[in-house]
């Protein structure tokens, strides 16, 4: 059994740090355990558990950074040592970092509910529900299903005074069902996340069947034809559209240093149309973004992004905070302590008005419904997201169903093209997002029913 | 380890332990300046047992927390897969070189030299550009042992450059980059950035493309970003075991272009896929899977090669502290005749794709493809016009490589795992604004 407790090496590093000449330094501990269960066609293939302990100095001089990740906590003072080197060679500038207020906070955590010591007999046997349904359903080829739960606690301290200690607890289930028909094989996905509430995987088998029946339609499905169409996106699939679409443009590391999108991006800058607003925030309690302080020590808020369609604010570290004159968010987290913290979104959503989702499609001769999500990338200007689910509208209704459907959009005029906004809001917990290598980092995004016009859909 | 392998042949029937340890120091450049300099050490212990015929399976970060891991894997032994498989008793591994102790001496002035290197180049060609660069060295070292006196271990060093860049005009992003890795040091920037700058050059230009079906020369970037995935599934043991790869049934059959070579790799000396054994210390070996476009092998690791009633191949492979699963390590595909230069100009009006976003976030499985072109050209009567912009490019590449006019003969590595020259394709579908 090991005894290194991280409040104690907590304790220790607050006085090292002391000792070291930098512009600023911080460092962050974490103990976390996880269990997986996955099972591929009819049997359990895995199950697991593992144990983390870790931690890293973060140190800035003259605006250059170092960073020295561990799981060794031998001689913390020579790794102290080794992270103020690499930012004085790194450094050739001015530090800039916004202020901020030193915190001292334990924040009640929900150790007692951690997911991860409920019995794996309790997790397996829920998990054998959904299964049984899946291969109930003729015609299924195989299955996969992967449930992972994680409890997390953490330690941050700074060269600010700050120390603050977090826990936190998340829960993903993915299931996928697969359809054979001689070479040609389907398959659809559900994907559903909380933050660490095992109870909300529970209770899904109507959603479940409805999946594995799904695949098997999707066999005698044609492919759209590819081209522009009018598409409305569900809630779910209109989540990945905005976090993709937008919602990477928001955060402030690709933007600060560079000149020309710092012109594009000005606040007042108009994105969509009056109806658009936007907000992204980890002080939303209770969804998988959501946190008290981010990894730089900084507490959380609610951003609005765009308000009546203009672009009114963005995500921020403490550095592209200062850098842009603007005042720091809470955005910058890390997946685990062997990577720094950056500016990411955490819960990310269009705010609802008042269309009908019947007045949404109603006037649309021929386009396409697209539901749920396959995923979504972006490269900023231009972006992608798929749908696991589709259908094509005609005269206003609902049609035949289609093959998953992969839409892409640009940014500057695909915002401008949603003329709809519904009244159903919906939040996605089942996503992970990705940036540079820290993925799948936990996230909540949502949105009402929204309808676009001239959407390139990828297809035949 | 020993203790580990002590404790656990206590409580289980058989025992394995595996321990990975790594160092790596990133060195980062953020809008063309130095800016990251960063060390990371990482030590893992995984340890697999086989409990009353079942497999359980504990990690853990802390090598001085050896109960724990024991315990941990004999709960999750109860709910386990039935183990078809006995671990292997090599001690002897094919030479395969991965380690050149010349990485251990570079130190970081050096490789922040190449990184401002890197940036000085694309900068200089194209005023304006904002550039990332990262130069990265790493060594890894693999332990594994288990109780039926099986024993592996190597060391493996990985230095790696890359540049991307970002040229913003008006409302309009171009990105363009490259990367290299070796297990030698890297000391030259040239073969990057050369690739670059064509890019830049290749760009300059706008050009509009029509909505239809048209021959696509896909470089190797794109075959990386647009038909990889399908064909990494597609080859997968586990897949093909389940019955979901479209090939499950085709061994033997010609299912590919006869032209089509490829196969999987993790013996060719220095590179940074290979090894001299997978993740359960069987030996690597290179792996047919197409051979005159004639399926002949899928990817095995012991657990689905023994349900398969077939032998591993050496591609278990352990991600994010799993479980070994089926893996390719790199695929190569054999050059063919053609040169790049011979496709573009065969081609009245069609694509070359550098890279497509969001292509494997479709039907993988079934082999389908569907991206945005975030890098390409135009082709106009045998000529690189222009970039596409707006465009998706459709496809299901169990028709795409049947119906291949051409392979390219001029073979690059993308990303350490793909080796491949440019495809090129008569027919592939195009959808534009």
């Amino acid at each position: 059994m090991s005894e290194i407790r991280i409040e104690a090496i907590g304790r220790e590093l607050v006085e090292i740090i002391k000792r070291y000449n930098a512009d600023y330094l911080e460092a962050h501990l974490e103990q976390s355990e996880t269990s997986h269960i996955t099972y591929r066609g009819r049997e359990l293939e895995s199950v697991g558990r593992t144990t983390s302990l870790g931690g890293n100095v973060r140190a800035l001089v003259k605006g250059g950074w170092g960073f020295v990740s561990f799981n060794d906590f031998s001689d913390l003072p020579g790794k102290v040592e080794l992270v103020v080197k690499q930012a004085q060679f790194a450094g050739t500038g001015e530090s800039q970092l916004a202020k901020v207020e030193p915190v001292v906070d334990v924040v009640p955590g929900d150790a007692d509910k951690s997911p991860v010591v409920i019995p794996l007999a309790e997790k397996k046997r829920l998990l054998d529900e959904y299964n049984d349904i899946i291969w109930r359903t003729p015609k299924i080829q195989t299955s996969t299903i992967g449930y992972a739960d994680s409890y997390k606690k953490s330690v941050f301290l700074s060269s600010l005074g700050s120390y603050i200690e977090q826990e936190r607890s998340d829960v993903m289930l993915r299931l996928s069902a697969v359809a054979v028909d001689g070479s040609d094989v389907q398959q659809v996905g559900l994907s559903l996340g909380s933050r660490g509430d095992f109870s909300q995987m529970q209770n899904l088998h109507r959603q479940v069947a409805e999946m594995a029946q799904h695949t098997v339609q999707l066999l005698s499905a044609p492919q759209v034809k590819g081209g522009e169409y009018t598409v409305v996106l569900d809630p779910i699939l209109a989540g990945v559209f905005i976090h993709e679409a937008f919602g990477h443009l928001s955060e402030s590391d690709f933007v600060y240093e560079n000149e020309r999108l710092r012109e594009i991006m000005t606040l007042g800058k108009q994105f969509g149309n009056t109806a658009l607003n936007v907000i992204d925030g980890a002080a939303v309690p209770g969804l998988r973004g959501s946190y008290k302080y981010d990894d730089e020590g900084v507490p959380a808020t609610e951003t609005y992004l765009i308000q009546e369609g203009k672009l009114v604010g963005r995500l921020h570290s403490r550095e592209t905070a200062a850098k842009m004159g603007e005042k720091p968010t809470g955005n910058a987290r890390a997946i685990n302590y062997r990577y720094p913290p950056i500016v990411r979104m955490t819960n990310t959503y269009i705010v609802p008005g008042s269309v009908s989702f019947d007045d949404i499609i109603g006037d649309i001769q021929e386009g396409v419904y697209a539901k749920n999500w396959y995923g979504g990338m972006t490269s900023m200007e231009m972006f992608t997201f798929s749908a696991g689910e589709a259908y094509m509208i005609r005269n206003g209704k609902l049609a035949e169903m289609l093959r998953p459907v992969v839409l892409t959009g640009n940014v500057f005029t695909t915002l401008n093209n949603i003329d709809a906004i519904g009244n159903d809001l919906e939040m996605n917990q089942g996503g992970g997002c990705g940036k540079r290598e820290q993925m799948p980092l936990p996230v909540a995004n949502g949105s009402p029913h929204i309808r676009i016009r001239h959407c390139l859909v990828g297809g035949r | 380890m020993e203790d580990i392998l002590a404790r656990a042949k206590k409580v289980a029937e058989a025992a394995e332990v595996f321990v990975v340890a790594s160092e790596s120091t990133p060195v980062q450049f953020e809008a063309n300046r130095l800016k990251h300099i960063q060390a990371k050490q990482s030590t893992s212990v995984a340890l697999r047992i086989i409990l009353q015929g079942r497999i359980g399976y504990s990690v853990t970060t802390q090598p001085g927390d050896r109960q724990r891991l024991v315990d941990m894997a004999v709960e999750t032994a109860e709910f386990g897969m039935p183990a078809k498989f006995d671990f292997p008793s090599f001690t002897d591994y094919p030479q395969v070189k991965v380690f050149d102790p010349d990485i251990e001496l570079v130190s970081i002035e050096p490789m922040v030299k190449l990184g401002q290197e890197l940036i000085d180049i694309v900068t200089s060609h194209t005023p304006g550009i904002v550039c990332e660069a990262e130069v990265m060295k790493s060594v890894v070292s693999v332990d594994i042992i288990n109780s039926r006196g099986g024993k592996a271990n190597y060391k493996i060093g990985i230095f790696s450059l890359g540049v991307e860049g970002t040229l913003i005009r008006d409302t309009d992003m171009l990105f363009v980059g490259e990367s290299d890795s070796s297990c030698h040091p890297l000391w030259e920037t040239k073969s990057v950035t050369d690739v670059v700058l064509e890019q830049l050059e290749l760009a300059r230009n706008r050009a509009l493309v029509s909505s239809r079906p048209m021959p696509v020369v896909f470089t190797p970037r794109g075959v990386a970003s647009a038909l990889l995935a399908p064909l990494m599934a597609g080859f997968n043991g586990k897949i093909v075991l389940e019955g979901a790869s479209p090939i499950a049934s085709k061994k033997g059959q010609p299912v590919f272009n006869q032209k089509l070579w490829l196969w999987d790799d993790p013996t060719i000396a220095y590179r940074p896929q290979s090894r001299p054994c997978d993740d359960e210390g069987v030996p690597s070996q290179r792996t047919p899977l197409i051979e005159q476009g004639t399926v002949t092998n899928f990817l095995y690791d012991l657990q689905t090669a023994a349900l398969a009633r077939t032998r591993s191949t050496g591609n278990g492979s352990r991600s994010r502290g799993g479980l070994p699963a089926p893996s390719p390590t790199a695929f190569v595909v054999a050059p063919g005749s053609a040169s790049f230069a011979e496709m573009v100009s065969d081609m009245k009006e069609g694509l070359v794709i550098e890279q497509l976003m969001g292509a494997e976030q479709t039907n993988v499985l079934g082999g389908d493809f569907s991206g945005n072109v975030l890098l390409g050209y135009k082709v106009e009567r045998g000529k690189m016009v222009g970039r596409v912009k707006d465009t998706m490019v459709s496809g299901n590449i169990y028709q795409v490589l049947k119906d291949i006019v051409a392979i390219g003969s001029e073979p690059r590595w993308v990303g350490g795992w793909l080796n491949t020259p440019p495809l090129y394709c008569p027919s592939v579908s195009v959808a534009s604004k």
